[in-house]
Order: structure tokens, then sequence, then C-alpha cells
């Protein structure tokens, strides 16, 4: 039985992270070294002109990018609370909730993401009128409130587990200390299921951000849709397109591999104070 | 003074009674013991008195008031009737101190100061004052349970049930929690024990009440009880344990 790693101490944000950066070592140094492979491919070959258009146009790309990770953002906010809502909804005592709940939830979980975002594009309007002045909405919005409906479906099964996952006895410990029902939840099972669903929300939260792209195809000018404007004002030559989508590929690689090694680090953590 | 009544109880699970008309008397003060074979009713018969099960039929007075009245202030009722379980069911991922300061500070919304000073006193109680900061993850079983009592405890019940807090523990340190009941039985807490210590029942209990099959067979003062049961059934459990 490992107690250490119960005390709180040891599980700070940054005991995980310099953790990982001793653990991962090796590849660090994989990532340098082929990123100076990399640079050497492009100097024999006489890509570094590609180089030269890559770095001119960086900036662009990421911008697109930041607009990536907004959505993913802003989208996890809106699926966290409306999958908490969804979560306890299914797990009422009373079928009236329990029952379009679960409609909502199937619904959701078992559209493709592509269909729910063409639909909420379409459903939306334009822009709306609130006394008279008229605000746009702009696309990547939607886009956001697309994106936050599958994963809110997903994420309202996830706490509608967790929730049934702890032990029975629980509640009655806390029933037969005078708690009622908001406070048992409160203070004794939902503490206890965000240890539990921490992980899987993260795993959430990774494919969101690897699915925001998607927006691209609605006109969205996220991190491809740019990609793919640079290549063409760029000439669109097919050496063009090796190196461009290869730092888009590495930015979202950079910002969701960590999420996944820190994931793991929890899911460990956690596996260890249940022995 | 009449403490718990409780008259002509029925309880059922779906279809299966286990409760089957049960009628006891414990008054102020004292310690009665439940005994019985496995299935017999015994844990059923404790969640009856601070109304985790809920009787189909008859009635259970508790300090006077009827708690089988659906009106009934239930969490009223909670602070007044402590309850410690077989398995301890403290909250994982709270430390100790915090598991038994949380009930007074969130249910009787006492002050937090005075109720870490009661926690304290009543953790050091139970010997445990060297683990206020530790998870119940980090304490053995004995330990376990003795911080489950002290949370009851900071309640400041006037009844204390015991639904078998022994039985999940290991034989050393059943002591320490047998103990530590003893203290409080001799402080003059109003004790319901549902107990397979045969001898620390002999040795605490007022009563002993054996129940079989969902009804009280026969109950009396320990001696009379373990050394001269009259009921047959009474006879052939005791042979079996003692």
């Amino acid at each position: 039985m490992s107690v250490t790693l119960f005390k709180n101490k040891e599980n700070s944000p940054l005991t995980f992270v310099k953790a990982i950066f001793e653990r991962k070592k090796w590849l660090l140094l994989f990532i340098v070294a082929s990123l100076v492979t990399f640079y050497a491919v492009f100097m024999i070959y006489g890509l570094n002109k590609n180089l030269e258009v890559l770095i001119a146009w960086a900036p662009f790309v990421f911008k697109g990018f930041l607009l990536n990770l907004s959505m993913s953002f802003f989208s996890m906010i809106i699926a966290t609370i409306l999958g908490l809502l969804l979560g306890l909804a299914l797990i009422s005592k009373t079928r009236a909730i329990t029952l379009p709940s679960r409609a909502v939830m199937n619904i959701f979980r078992n559209s493709p993401w592509l269909v729910v975002l063409f639909i909420t594009m379409y459903l939306f309007p334009f822009e709306v009128h609130i006394f008279g002045e008229r605000y746009a909405i702009p696309g990547w919005w939607k886009a956001t409130i697309a994106f936050s409906l599958p994963v809110m479906a997903n994420l309202g099964e996830i706490f509608r587990g967790a929730v049934l996952s702890i032990p029975k006895s629980q509640w009655e410990s806390a029933d037969s200390l005078g708690f009622n029902h908001l406070q048992t939840m409160r203070y004794i099972i939902i503490p206890q299921c965000v240890k539990r669903a921490l992980p899987s929300w993260m795993n959430w939260y990774a494919l969101l951000t690897l699915a925001t792209p998607m927006a691209s195809i609605l006109g969205v000018q996220e991190s491809v849709s740019n990609t793919r404007a640079a290549v063409e004002s760029a000439g669109a030559g097919p050496d063009l397109l090796f190196p461009f989508y290869l730092f888009l590929l590495a930015l979202f690689f950079i910002y969701i591999y960590p999420i996944a090694l820190l994931t793991r680090a929890i899911e460990r953590n956690y596996s260890f104070k249940n022995q | 003074m009449v403490a718990i009544s409780l008259r002509d109880i029925h309880l059922s699970f779906g279809n299966v009674e286990v409760l089957k008309g049960i009628s006891l008397d414990i008054s102020k003060s004292e310690v009665a013991c439940i005994i019985g074979p496995s299935g017999s009713g015994k844990s059923s018969l404790i969640r009856c008195i601070n109304g985790l099960n809920k009787i189909n039929k008859g009635k259970v007075d508790v300090l006077g008031v009827d708690i089988s009245n659906p009106s009934v202030d239930k969490i009223r009722l909670r602070t007044k009737v402590g309850i410690v379980f077989q398995q301890y069911n403290l909250f994982p991922h709270k430390t100790v101190l915090e598991n038994v300061m949380m009930a007074p500070i969130l249910v009787l919304k006492e002050d937090k100061n005075k109720v870490k000073e009661r926690a304290t006193k009543l953790l050091e109680k139970v010997k445990l004052t060297d683990k206020l900061h530790a998870y119940p993850g980090e304490l053995s079983g004995g330990q376990q349970q003795r911080v489950a009592i002290a949370r009851s405890l900071a309640m400041q019940p006037e009844i204390m049930l015991f639904d078998e807090v022994t039985a999940a523990l290991d034989p050393e340190t059943v002591k320490e929690v047998l103990v530590t009941i003893k203290e409080l039985a001799e402080d003059g807490m109003t004790c319901v024990l549902v107990t397979h210590e045969m001898g620390f029942a002999k040795e605490i209990a007022d009563t002993i009440y054996f129940t079989d099959g969902g009804v009280i067979v026969e109950h009396g003062p320990p001696n009379e009880i373990m050394c001269s049961p009259q009921d047959a059934r009474t006879k052939r459990f005791l042979e079996q344990v003692l």
C-alpha cells in the first residue's frame, strides 16, 4: 500500500510536471533530435527556402491555432457545466427527468460531430437583434456550441457513472449524520467523483481539441483553414504541404501530449490510492 | 426513563419479511446487546431505530418522538442517535479531523473553532491524537472504527447504535474498539449493540436480546441468557458460538 501518494503535498501539479520531465527526459531528447534532423534535411535538399516561407506564415497559422484553443476551452466549459447537470438529471429518481435527459444524452452521444456541427451552424441565426441592435454571431461561437454538445453527452454519462460508483455506504453514512441530500452530494459524493472522473474528463478535452479543425469546413478561420490559405498564397507547391502540415501537427502534439501524460499520471496516482 | 421503545415492528425488503413483529424497551443509560445467527434481522432492527430502515408496520419511539411518523424531523433525529457501521464508512477524501468535524459544522451549524476543540478532545479520547491529519486510507481497521465512533460522538448524540462494529476487524484491533465502547457505556451513554463478541456482550450488557428469524426469541440479563437460556434456539446458538 502506498501511503505517501495520499498526501496533498505530493499531488501538486508542479510535482506532476517535474515528474513528467524527469521520466520523459528521453522524449525531450527525441524531440530536440528530430528538430535538428528536420532542419538538416531541409538544408541538404535545399528546402530551406520553404522553411523561410513557413517561418513567414507561422504566426498566421499560430493565430488560427489560438482559435482552436479558444474553441476547445469555451466548449469544454459549456460541456462540463451542461454535462454535470445532465449527469445529475440522469440519476434523478423522477422519470419525467430521466427519460428526456436520457434521450438528449443518446442523441448527442451517437451522432457524428460533423452532423451536429452542420445542424448548429444552420440552426443558429447569423445574427441576433437585441433592443434594435444587431449583433453578428461569429462562426467560431456556433462551432464552440456545436462541439460542446457531444462532449456534454459523454461527460454526462461519465458523471453519472462516477456518482453511481461511490458506494451506497457513503450515502448511508452521511444520512446517519444528518446530512440532507444536497449536502451529501456537495460535500461527500461530488468531491469523490471528481477524482474518479478527472482522467476521462481530460481525455475528452484532448479529443475535443483534436476535433476543432472540423470548424474549418464551415469557414471558421482556425489553424487548418489558415494553413490551407497560407499554402495556397505561397504558391501551393506540393513541397510546401509537408513542412506546413508538419508544423500544424507539431502544434497540436505539443499541446495535447502533456495532457495525455498528465491523465496517465493521475490515473496511476488514483489506482495507488485505492489499494 | 425509556429512551427507545419499539412496538410490534414489521420490516420487509420486497417479498422478504425481515422483522416479524418486534417489541422492546430500552431505558436511558441502558446497554442492550442484540445477538443471534446471521440473517436473523439484527442489523435491520438496529437501523430502524434511527430511521435508516423504514418500517412497514408498528411504532418506533425514540426519546419520546414517534419516528415512524413521516412528518418527523429526520435530521433532528439523526443528530440524537449516532450509528457506527461494520465497515466504518469514513469519508475517504477527508482527514480524520475533518471527518469528525464535518457533520457538526454542516448539520448543526456550530462554530468551527468550538467544533474543532470538541473533535480534538474526542479523538484524544479514542487515542488517535497523532492521526488528526491522516486520511482514512492510512489507518488500520481498528483506528478507522475509532474515528467512526468519534465522528458519531461529535454530534453529541443521546443514543449510540453499534452495528457489528468489530466484525470486519483483525482480532488484535478488536480490543481497542471494545475498550472505547466500554468507556462510553460507563459514562452513561445509551448503547444498542449488534455483536458477535459474546464475551464482550456478557461483560457490558444490561440486557441481551436473542433474535432469530425476525423475532426476539428471548431477552434478559446476560447471566440469564448466557448461562441458562430457556429457548432451544438460544441454546443451540450459544453452543455453536461459545
